[in-house]
């Protein structure tokens, strides 16, 4: 975001910040529930960019940490009747698992095989959910209760639930910001763009990757409990194929050359399936235009358009070459 | 007769349908190993264009009277137009670029492929008549197979068979082999590589549009009859190595049988067990059966 002058970035942050703030307090402009679902998404696609944009590695299969995560926090919550934090956490701790698990056997390829390896993964991911005897299969898991926060906050009111949503969803995404500008974040920039050269260097590349994929797993898990605890629904929706297909979608949307611009993509993307819910199959179409177009003319995406737009200005282009290291 | 406590019918019986669906993995595997060999595209599509063409042949079936057997020929075609002007028009402008974006463009197809067919035909199947001619059933001793499927184990064995001597055999195979080698010297003799990369997508995905025609009677033909399918054969892909027409073919029948072998002894993971051969595969050879080390 550095061709952004830094004032305007920190402003348009406050702004935003102060009116997800007060959102709650004006439902006829904006539904709460509805804000705390792009939330989740936005979470998701920034998670699943750590692997795409900031290591180079393409996930085909995010739906099933998103789900497996949602399905656990769901069987905590209504079956072991678990506080909501710990059965978030649960699901966060599974996802976590089943990343490191599906990134030790992915790695083994790479490219465009690792993709079709963690799409096959997935799958099986969804099968498995949909035998499981837990899981109610097509109908999905419901009615979850959202329970008490540490046993003591009822969290059936929406308004209680934004905040913590909210509070959480923050939390997460400042998380992702400091990993990504972490050395930790640098070697897997490295790693992505010349992996021979990083292992020369006596990095051990494949744990880089492996702790990579186990940390997007993990932070698209969170997403994925939170949207169960808002919902009070896992269904295999959350699990399937298209839901790994929206999230690149979103993260190819919003610019993959930044932090936060997939959760732009994100907010686009549910906002275009909840206004226009209504027409069905339509949608579905719709998102693939949007997928092609993205591919064909807008591969940098919104952010990364933006900055490009920015970075042609003399002024701009001149700070750029101050600091040729700043990483977007 | 008991093998492992499972009456040896019905073990058989299994396999020969475990043949059926390998059938139907080993013509897509083989389209989409051709496509990626060329064009370095992981064409996400090739289920949608089978679903294509058992779409085609069903409403040529039922608005103009057009029967199976024509359909065989005129589904196939069409389904391979479609691709052409695919590759023309969107593939084309993204060669040279990460491989990814191949992936993600026809993954976008698709989606406004079986959304459009949702929306014009609605998501439950319909069904397609077999042909008269292989109506009934054979009596194999240990099983009654039906003929229609005997017929596809039959023509995708063919097919394979076919497609193998047209890569290995012609001159236009060689100009394939080559350019998969070496666009750039391909082309530098004369060869027109561009031209090359449209005529295969469309063989490729035309391929899959003939498959799709072999579906429609076994299968409901509905909007998601594809891709469910893609993701299997993807796995299978990973599992024989994109490196040879043959390895994938053999693949392909072999892991249908494998699913079929799975419905009889644990009817749970049929629908798991490839992805755990996949698995098991990467674990101890990960370059795939037939593969070599990708760069």
């Amino acid at each position: 975001m550095m061709a952004m002058p830094p004032a305007l970035r920190r402003g348009l942050m406050i702004l935003l910040g102060l009116a997800l703030l007060v959102a709650p307090f004006v439902p006829q402009v904006i539904y709460p529930v509805f804000l705390m679902k792009m939330m989740c998404f936005a979470l998701f696609a920034c998670a699943f960019n750590l692997l795409l944009g900031h290591t180079g590695i393409v996930s085909f299969g995010h739906a099933a940490f998103f789900g497996s995560s949602a399905y656990v926090t769901g069987y905590a919550l209504r079956d072991l009747g678990l506080t909501t934090e710990v059965a978030i956490l649960a699901g966060v701790a599974f996802s976590g698992l089943l990343g490191a698990l599906v990134g030790v056997l992915a790695i083994r390829r790479q490219g465009i095989y690792l993709a079709m390896i963690t799409l096959a993964l997935a799958q099986m991911v969804y099968f498995t959910f949909l035998q499981a005897p837990f899981t109610g299969a097509e109908d999905g898991m419901q009615p979850i209760p959202r329970g008490h926060l540490f046993g003591l906050v009822d969290l059936s009111d929406d308004t209680t639930l934004y905040y913590l949503v909210l509070a959480i969803v923050a939390a997460a995404l400042w998380l992702i910001h400091r990993i990504v500008h972490s050395p930790f974040g640098h070697v897997l920039r490295a790693i992505r763009e010349h992996e021979p050269r990083t292992r020369s260097m006596g990095y051990a590349v494949e744990r880089y990757k492996i702790l990579a994929f186990a940390l997007s797993a993990g932070l698209s898990g969170l997403a994925g409990s939170l949207k169960c605890v808002v919902f009070r629904l896992a269904s295999l929706s959350d699990v399937h194929w298209h839901m790994s297909g929206d999230v690149i979608l979103m993260t190819l949307l919003g610019g993959m050359n930044s932090v936060f611009g997939p959760a732009i993509g994100a907010v686009l993307i549910s906002a275009l399936r909840h206004y226009f819910d209504g027409l069905g199959a339509w949608v579905t179409v719709v998102v693939g235009l949007i997928f092609i177009l993205c591919v064909l003319v807008f591969r940098r995406g919104i952010l990364g358009e933006l900055h490009h737009l920015l970075a042609r200005r003399p002024l701009a282009r001149h700070r750029l070459k101050e600091q040729p290291n700043a990483s977007i | 007769m008991d093998i492992f406590g499972v009456p040896h019918q019905a073990l058989l019986g299994q396999v020969m349908l475990g043949m059926v669906n390998g059938a139907f993995y080993a013509v897509l595997s083989l389209g989409l190993a051709i496509i990626f060999g060329l064009l370095r595209v992981v064409n996400f599509a090739h289920g949608a264009f089978f679903m294509l063409g058992a779409f085609i042949a069903f409403l040529i079936g039922r608005n103009l009277g057009i029967g199976y057997w024509p359909s065989m020929i005129v589904a196939p075609l069409i389904v391979g137009v479609l691709g052409i002007l695919f590759e023309r028009f969107a593939l084309r402008r993204i060669y040279g670029l990460d491989p990814l974006y191949g992936l993600f463009l026809t993954f976008g197809l698709v989606l406004v492929l079986e959304g459009g067919f949702r929306v014009a035909m609605g998501s439950s199947g319909h069904s397609y008549p077999t042909p008269p001619a292989l109506r009934g059933a054979l009596d194999l001793g240990f099983m009654m197979l039906p003929m229609y499927r005997a017929f596809v184990i039959l023509v995708a064995v063919v097919v394979c068979a076919g497609t193998w001597v047209v890569i290995e055999k012609t001159r236009m195979g060689a100009y394939l082999r080559a350019a998969t080698e070496r666009p750039d010297l391909t082309q530098a003799f004369g060869i027109n590589v561009p031209l090359l990369l449209t005529v295969t997508y469309g063989a490729g995905v035309g391929l899959a549009g003939f498959a799709g025609v072999m579906a429609a009677p076994i299968q409901h033909v509905n909007p998601s009859m594809g891709s469910d399918l893609v993701i299997i054969v993807f796995a299978i892909v990973v599992i024989g190595g994109l490196g040879s027409v043959l390895g994938s073919a053999v693949t392909g029948l072999g892991l249908g049988v494998v699913e079929g072998l799975a419905k009889v002894f644990y009817a749970e993971a049929s629908t798991t067990v490839v992805f755990l051969v996949m698995a098991l595969v990467l674990l101890l050879r990960p370059a795939g059966l037939f593969g070599q080390e990708e760069g």
